[in-house]
């Protein structure tokens, strides 16, 4: 056995006062969770603590807090495992962010999480006709959305999304996680309206700013975020959806300037992802409308010499051999149809059987054996030094 | 140390001042950098959105351009968004045999090909785990004494940890803050460090993206900072460029210079601050801090 001490954030509406820091000090191993600490604390010590808790095996998705300011199930993390985070010695349990706190440890899912959940429409839209029996689906055609799948509607992601805690509307990445489970299944009849719906709304899917937190956040390796980029892709390149918030048109302008320059050109971005993929966008109203509010700041910038004239109005650009390999690149990928296309995700394929070993090849020996003697970098990186064994590889 | 030397995009674009002020700092460092000026966008991410194929593909042939420079120890980038973009790329291109050899085949046209296992590191990794920070203490010519300094990390080059290959031996996201120390700063804790600075979302929803942007600012004039310090473009964009536009976002004078990593280890080093393009941002560092007492004389 072995003492922890538990610093939990306690809050009671009712009680009219603002919220505190309560500490206890529990009494178990160290390889127990930090769920089980919580439930003794409110056994021995204190009865009113408040904890939403059901199977304790992190397949419920009820636990969810923040420890040590990181999102996490309190069931899924050992008591040891928080210690490493803790910043005085003391394992710090706030309830989850970005939505309201109905009781100390207990947030109000309902307010925000079910919401977004129901706002993506969480079912499937039956294709007619409707079959006598059940669909037969092709097992590679479901594959994809098993990632999706694999949520238990914790809120982990919600808690830590950086674009809700700026923008409340957002849709966020459990809800377009799931959105992304029935536009990737093909029983589903309404894709495209789906996928309409999401990227016009100035909260959905162009609204996610990449931040990787909830990839991060995510105890089932769902990896929210690269759901979201499966719909932005699915949205712009399978079903030609533009939206009215310049998500596909700056994606598109993207894409293309770096096909035809190599590099990329941002003073001929910016009016491309307002008025389209044209070098005559910068003379169209919704450029120009940008190009006013920026003023002050291009201004500044010319002033600065940070920009010069110059340097806006010319690319900058590869040689003309290797430019001509990049177009080269371009016109094969991007000419495979969906049958040829190659989309790799590595929660579905795995590592190779190499990069998986338990303690993983030492990085020096790796290096020394792959290296040809002439000072080449291969093998310096291999081994992937951050994962861990019993974590599922999440993208 | 020679080094593949990949600056990115931006560093040579919006902000010239960064992919200088390395080339400044890098001789001070006995780095050599072979810049790899046949090498392509990474894409940032938005390629990958796009066509997660092309994006690999075209930073495969990076990776292998970087691998061709002769007695160069690692590929070195000087821009978060392109570490986090190309180790996504490379995440994948490692883990498959099947995959690499697809890729490899389209690289092939070009008498190009990537071997598994390059090592990429943003210059922030390359100063801790290669340098190592004892030996940057003791090339420190002006110490950064009395300079309040807020590490502003941003997003790709501090997740997803498990890709990253960030754990207990190798703490990379704590690596700004020992840097700061390294150089005689103090290191200022504010809530936006590790936060997204928006700049992602500026053409979609540019009022959230100038709201992070301006309340990860505002944060950081709260604890007292002089100045923040970061490793990726993308970030000084929002935070610097736009910040007079933050401003009207939080509705609050914020005023807090950005300063780009090589910038920071320049001073340090007792370049000049024109030297090192200071007079470039758009909020002049001298607005705040009185380089002539602190660090150097003024800009």
């Amino acid at each position: 056995m072995a003492e922890f001490t538990l610093r939990l954030r306690r809050y009671d509406p009712e009680s009219g006062e603002a919220a505190y820091w309560d500490e206890h000090t529990i009494d178990l191993e160290p390889h127990r969770s930090v769920l089980e600490g919580i439930l003794q604390a409110r056994a021995r010590f204190d009865g009113s603590i408040g904890i939403r808790c059901s199977c304790r095996a992190a397949i419920c998705g009820s636990c969810g807090v923040r420890i040590n300011g990181q999102p996490a199930l309190a069931c899924h993390t050992h008591l040891d495992q928080a210690m490493k985070g803790a910043r005085d010695g003391v394992i710090e349990i706030e309830p989850m962010g970005n939505m309201p706190v109905l009781k100390d440890l207990i947030v109000d899912m309902d307010a925000v999480h079910w919401k977004k959940v129901r706002r993506v429409t969480p079912w499937l839209i039956n294709k007619e006709p409707i079959p006598e029996r059940e669909y037969i689906v092709p097992h590679e055609a479901m594959v994809d959305v098993t990632q999706s799948m694999a949520c238990i509607q914790c809120g982990a992601c919600v808690s830590d999304c950086l674009s809700m805690e700026v923008d409340p509307l957002f849709i966020g990445p459990a809800a377009l996680a799931k959105a992304y489970r029935f536009v990737g299944d093909p029983r589903d009849a309404q894709h495209s309206e789906r996928l309409n719906d999401l990227a016009q709304d100035p909260h959905g899917i162009y609204d996610c700013t990449h931040c990787f937190k909830c990839i991060e956040a995510c105890p089932k390796g769902v990896a929210p975020m690269s759901q979201i980029m499966r719909l932005r892709r699915i949205s712009g390149r399978d079903h030609g959806i533009v939206d009215a918030n310049n998500g596909e048109r700056h994606e598109i302008a993207f894409t293309n300037l770096v096909r035809d320059h190599g590099l990329l050109w941002e003073a001929e971005l910016l009016p491309r992802s307002y008025g389209g993929d044209s070098w005559l966008a910068k003379f169209g109203p919704a450029a120009g409308r940008e190009l006013l509010s920026s003023l002050p700041v291009i201004g500044k910038a010319l002033l600065r010499g940070k920009v010069t004239p110059m340097g806006a109005l010319k690319a900058h650009k590869l040689p003309d051999e290797d430019l001509q390999q990049v177009k080269r690149i371009y016109a094969t990928v991007e000419g495979r149809d969906e049958a040829e296309r190659y989309e790799l995700n590595l929660y579905i394929s795995g590592y190779d059987e190499d990069m998986e070993g338990a303690e993983g090849p030492p990085p020096d020996a790796a290096a020394a054996g792959a290296q040809g003697g002439d000072g080449g970098m291969a093998g310096a990186e291999s081994g992937q030094p951050g994962q861990s064994p019993e974590r599922s590889p999440s993208r | 140390m020679k080094v593949a030397y990949w600056p990115g995009c931006v560093s040579r674009g919006f902000t010239p001042e960064l992919h200088g002020s390395m080339a400044k700092v890098a001789p001070l460092l006995d780095i050599e950098l072979v810049e790899l000026d046949r090498a392509s966008c990474c894409g940032a991410g938005v390629i990958a959105e796009h066509n997660q194929e092309l994006a690999d593909t075209l930073n495969a042939r990076t990776f292998a351009l970087a691998q061709q420079v002769e007695g160069a120890e690692l590929m070195m980038n000087i821009c978060s968004t392109c570490q986090g973009a190309q180790t996504e790329c490379q995440e994948r291109l490692d883990a498959s045999a099947d995959y690499r050899a697809h890729v490899n085949e389209t690289l092939g046209e070009h008498g190009l090909h990537y071997e598994k296992g390059l090592s990429n590191k943003n210059f922030l990794w390359l100063l801790v785990e290669e340098m190592g920070l004892d030996e940057l203490r003791s090339r420190v010519k002006q110490p950064l004494t009395d300079l309040r300094v807020g590490p502003f990390y941003g997003c790709y080059i501090v997740r997803p940890t498990d890709r990253l290959g960030i754990d207990d031996l190798k703490p990379r996201d704590t690596y700004l803050a020992q840097v700061i120390e390294a150089l005689g700063g103090t290191v200022i804790e504010y809530a936006g460090a590790y936060k997204c600075c928006g700049f992602p979302i500026i053409t979609m929803n540019k009022e959230v993206s100038l709201k992070q942007a301006g309340r990860h600012l505002g944060d950081a004039v709260d604890q007292g900072a002089d100045c923040l310090v970061t490793p990726c473009p993308l970030c000084h964009l929002n935070l610097d460029l736009q910040q007079p536009l933050a401003e009207k976002a939080v509705n609050r004078t914020l005023n807090m210079p950005v300063l780009h990593l090589p910038q920071l280890v320049g001073l340090a080093l007792g370049l000049e601050p024109k030297e090192l393009g200071l007079q470039q941002h758009i909020v002049k560092p001298t607005s705040v801090i009185d380089w002539s007492t602190s660090v150097v004389a003024g800009v």
